[in-house]
């Protein structure tokens, strides 16, 4: 019986390393590395390999369409008080035009993710961080509320709650007094899924998100950078934003 | 000389308060009257570690996880607030805040402030949710 | 530095005494209702919101902070540059700059949105954050001030007090410099300009002696204590100065924002369009906090109310300052789209209004009586000031 476990035991442990084995002469080195990454064991931590982005097509986002917003604040329990100046927003849609010329556009813009983010340099406690892969977060545990970053932020892409919150998602922590923002979904992408705001759009059709690793050059975004021409919101201040956008 | 006697009064009275001070907690726990918490305990026995070592460790162990798990995606379950709450939370009110719910009653009975659910969720994700 | 100067404390046993210290108590009362009403609620019963997040509690902060910093300046014209007309009044200039340090100090913890966590905020320190730097400068102030003044009045110590004197200095340079800097680092239009650096070097220069001054008058006018026509004088001349590098360095900065394309926006804002920010700007902070002043201390003697009125003015200007610089600069909306309208539902391309509570006003007095209160107990428990401040001033020593 004992023995009869160990073997389906070994044999499945045999086959998943063949597998790996063949994955890797299989496959470019580049691939390998990162598809070990997106696999990420619950138990590691994240690699600084990766760098998680977001490419938006400004000419496949329709102006007036809010499913993004609508599904960020379904997944991050973000509910409407009925006090819209205090109420936190994490991504929101801009509608831009331009008097110039008379083009209009409209743009998802959500916390940017920097390389450099002027709210990590502020935060007095070191609650405004940036993950190694990129995603940057704040950690609620050690958040005073001093509002700092949100005066840092050239984005507008931090808010602070303003009132006590209830019933939140057990994945999506949040409470009076503490600031916060876009996470990038970063209870989803730890397992392996796209941000819900990207899920939505392209379930709807709209393709205008794609989200994934800048650093892996397979990938659809990486791809995509590489090809289309794409920009940075407020590029000037050399900050580095994961969130790039193109058609702008 | 009647200052004197005030002084040695008073200190005497201070070393009085003090001994009986020092007895209250032999007299307390020797009584059957003192209160002990109520707690909604719907699944007994051990949980991730032993009875013991849960009461005395737990804010250690969600501490180190908190931190592995915000600033580095480490999401495993056994020491995480989220299983706790899965696992912990009342039948009846369905969550681990209230008189007797399981962090709570007992929290209030240590005179020990939680500080986690004024962000993190006192109730298990809903499963007949959207979300699955 | 053998000195016939004899220093005393306030007579604290008079009515007139626990009368002033009882009505310090009502605004700490409003201001400790005040913050655990905000505490309860949360910030929404402020009102700010989330475009204008630093509300009147830091307008009243920042300006303690900044006086608190120029108040020194007295101090350290006597210990550090010699000055011996100010050598009696030294010690009272440490305290004046302690106290409304830890006036404002306690404002910025208070208006915290997790003030209860008071201990995350003095235990984790971000190496990174010029903000959290300045904590550090904020502790190395007022131990080397404390201890400054420590030396100052006791005379086996006098001989180290140059030393101390100098590191105060170089932390109170410090912590006015990057005061500016957190302004000039800014990206909001408003900001955005290194000229606050020196800016904000001249308003505490201003602010600091004004408050100073109306602290020393006050002291002195209290107990009939007189105040020699030398030191008035020179005082009036160090605000004076004071008045006219902040308005100089205010019309340069505005005239700069204004000269720059990429800025003219919000110059103009600020300058024309910009309603009570615009009639602040104007009224407030270069009339009433400038311009008025400066025609005042210009004249080469004044009496005695003159000054203290022109104090009044600068001070009531500087928080006008506070008020424009601060509101004002959230108020004009962030650009994210050079040269593009932008409109979202947060509230892209608009100007954004603020009207403050009253929860929040009684906080930000409450920061100044406290000043007041540390001052008055100070002055009761030490011997910080002279009997008589219209002795001749001594020969160098």
């Amino acid at each position: 019986m004992s023995a009869d476990a160990n073997d389906g035991i070994s044999r499945r442990g045999f086959l998943a390393i063949s597998a790996a084995t063949l994955g890797g002469v299989m496959l470019a080195p580049g691939i390998r590395l990162i598809e070990i990454a997106g696999a990420r064991a619950p138990a590691t931590g994240v690699s600084k390999q990766v760098r998680w982005g977001l490419l938006i097509d400004t000419n496949k986002c329709t102006p007036g369409c809010d499913d993004c917003v609508k599904a960020c604040a379904t997944e991050n329990g973000l509910k409407d008080t009925g006090h819209p100046r205090t109420d936190p927003q994490w991504i929101r849609k801009v509608e831009l035009k331009d008097m110039r010329t008379g083009r209009a556009s409209s743009v998802p813009v959500m916390c940017q993710h920097c390389e450099h983010p002027p709210c990590v340099d502020v935060c007095p406690t070191g609650a405004s961080f940036k993950r190694a892969d990129g995603i940057v977060l704040v950690d609620r545990h050690i958040c005073i509320g001093c509002r700092y970053c949100i005066m840092a932020c050239p984005y507008k892409a931090r808010s602070i709650v303003f009132e006590a919150i209830t019933d939140q998602n057990p994945d999506v922590p949040r409470g009076n007094g503490c600031a916060e923002g876009c996470t990038l979904c970063v209870h989803r992408v730890d397992r392996d899924e796209q941000p819900a705001c990207v899920e939505a759009c392209t379930k709807a059709g709209h393709n205008a998100m794609t989200f994934g690793d800048l650093n892996d050059p397979q990938s659809e975004i990486a791809q995509r950078v590489a090809k289309y021409a794409s920009t940075q919101i407020r590029a000037d201040l050399k900050l580095n934003p994961g969130v790039r956008y193109q058609g702008l | 000389m009647k200052r004197k006697g005030i002084g040695a009064l008073i200190s005497q009275i201070a070393r009085a308060i003090c001994l009986l001070a020092l007895l209250l907690p032999v007299l307390a726990f020797a009584s059957d009257r003192v209160p002990k918490p109520v707690i909604d305990i719907d699944k007994a026995g051990k949980c991730v570690e032993d009875t013991a070592t849960m009461r005395r460790e737990h804010p250690d162990m969600l501490k180190h996880q908190r931190d592995s798990t915000m600033h580095e995606g480490i999401r495993t379950t056994k020491y995480s607030l989220k299983a706790c709450v899965a696992c912990h939370a009342s039948k009846t009110s369905g969550s681990v805040l209230g008189e007797k719910g399981f962090c709570q009653s007992c929290h209030a009975y240590a005179s020990v402030t939680i500080d986690c659910f004024r962000c993190h969720s006192s109730k298990p994700k809903r499963t007949s949710g959207v979300t699955p | 530095m053998a000195e016939s100067l004899i220093f005393r404390e306030l007579a604290g046993t008079s009515r007139r005494y626990w009368g002033l210290l009882a009505l310090l108590a009502v605004p700490l009362a409003l201001a400790a209702f005040a913050y655990f009403y905000i505490e309860h609620y949360g910030h929404i019963v402020t009102g700010m919101d989330n475009q204008i997040v630093w509300g009147m509690p830091h307008v009243f902060a920042v300006f303690l902070v900044v006086a608190a910093t120029g108040a020194l300046n007295i101090a350290m014209a006597a210990s550090v540059f010699g000055k011996v007309i100010y050598r009696p009044v030294a010690p009272l200039s440490a305290l004046v700059s302690l106290a409304l340090l830890v006036g404002g100090l306690a404002l910025l913890m208070l208006d915290l949105g997790r003030s209860d966590r008071l201990i995350v905020a003095i235990t984790k320190l971000n190496p990174a954050s010029l903000f959290a730097r300045r904590v550090i400068f904020y502790d190395v102030f007022m131990v080397s001030v404390g201890v400054y003044l420590w030396f100052l009045l006791e005379r086996r110590m006098n001989r180290y007090v140059k030393p101390v004197a100098v590191i105060a200095f170089l932390s109170q340079l410090f912590l006015i410099t990057t005061t500016g800097l957190e302004f000039g680092f800014n990206f909001r239009a408003a900001y955005d300009s290194l000229l606050y650096a020196p800016m904000f070097i001249a308003f505490a220069s201003a602010y600091g002696t004004a408050m100073f001054v109306l602290i020393l008058f006050a002291v002195c006018g209290w107990e009939g204590r007189s105040v020699s026509e030398e030191l008035s004088g020179r005082l009036k001349n160090l605000l004076g100065m004071s008045v006219a590098a902040s308005l100089f360095l205010a019309v340069l900065f505005l005239s700069s924002k204004y000269e720059l394309l990429r800025s003219r926006d919000v110059a103009r804002f600020m300058l024309f369009d910009g309603g009570v920010y615009t009639a602040l700007l104007w009224l407030g902070q270069l009339a009433i906090g400038g311009v008025l002043p400066l025609a005042l201390l210009l004249r080469s003697r004044i009496s005695r109310a003159t000054l203290a009125a022109a104090c009044v003015l600068v001070v009531a200007g500087g928080l006008a300052q506070m008020y424009v610089t601060l509101i004002g600069g959230q108020a004009y909306p962030q650009i994210l789209f050079p040269g593009l309208i932008e409109s979202s539902s947060y509230f892209d391309g608009q100007i954004h209004p603020y009207t403050p509570t009253f929860v929040e006003i009684f906080l930000g007095l409450g920061g100044v009586a406290l000043a007041a209160a540390i001052l008055a107990v100070g002055l009761r428990a030490v011997a910080l000031l002279p009997e008589r401040l219209d002795q001749p001033a001594q020969p160098q020593a």
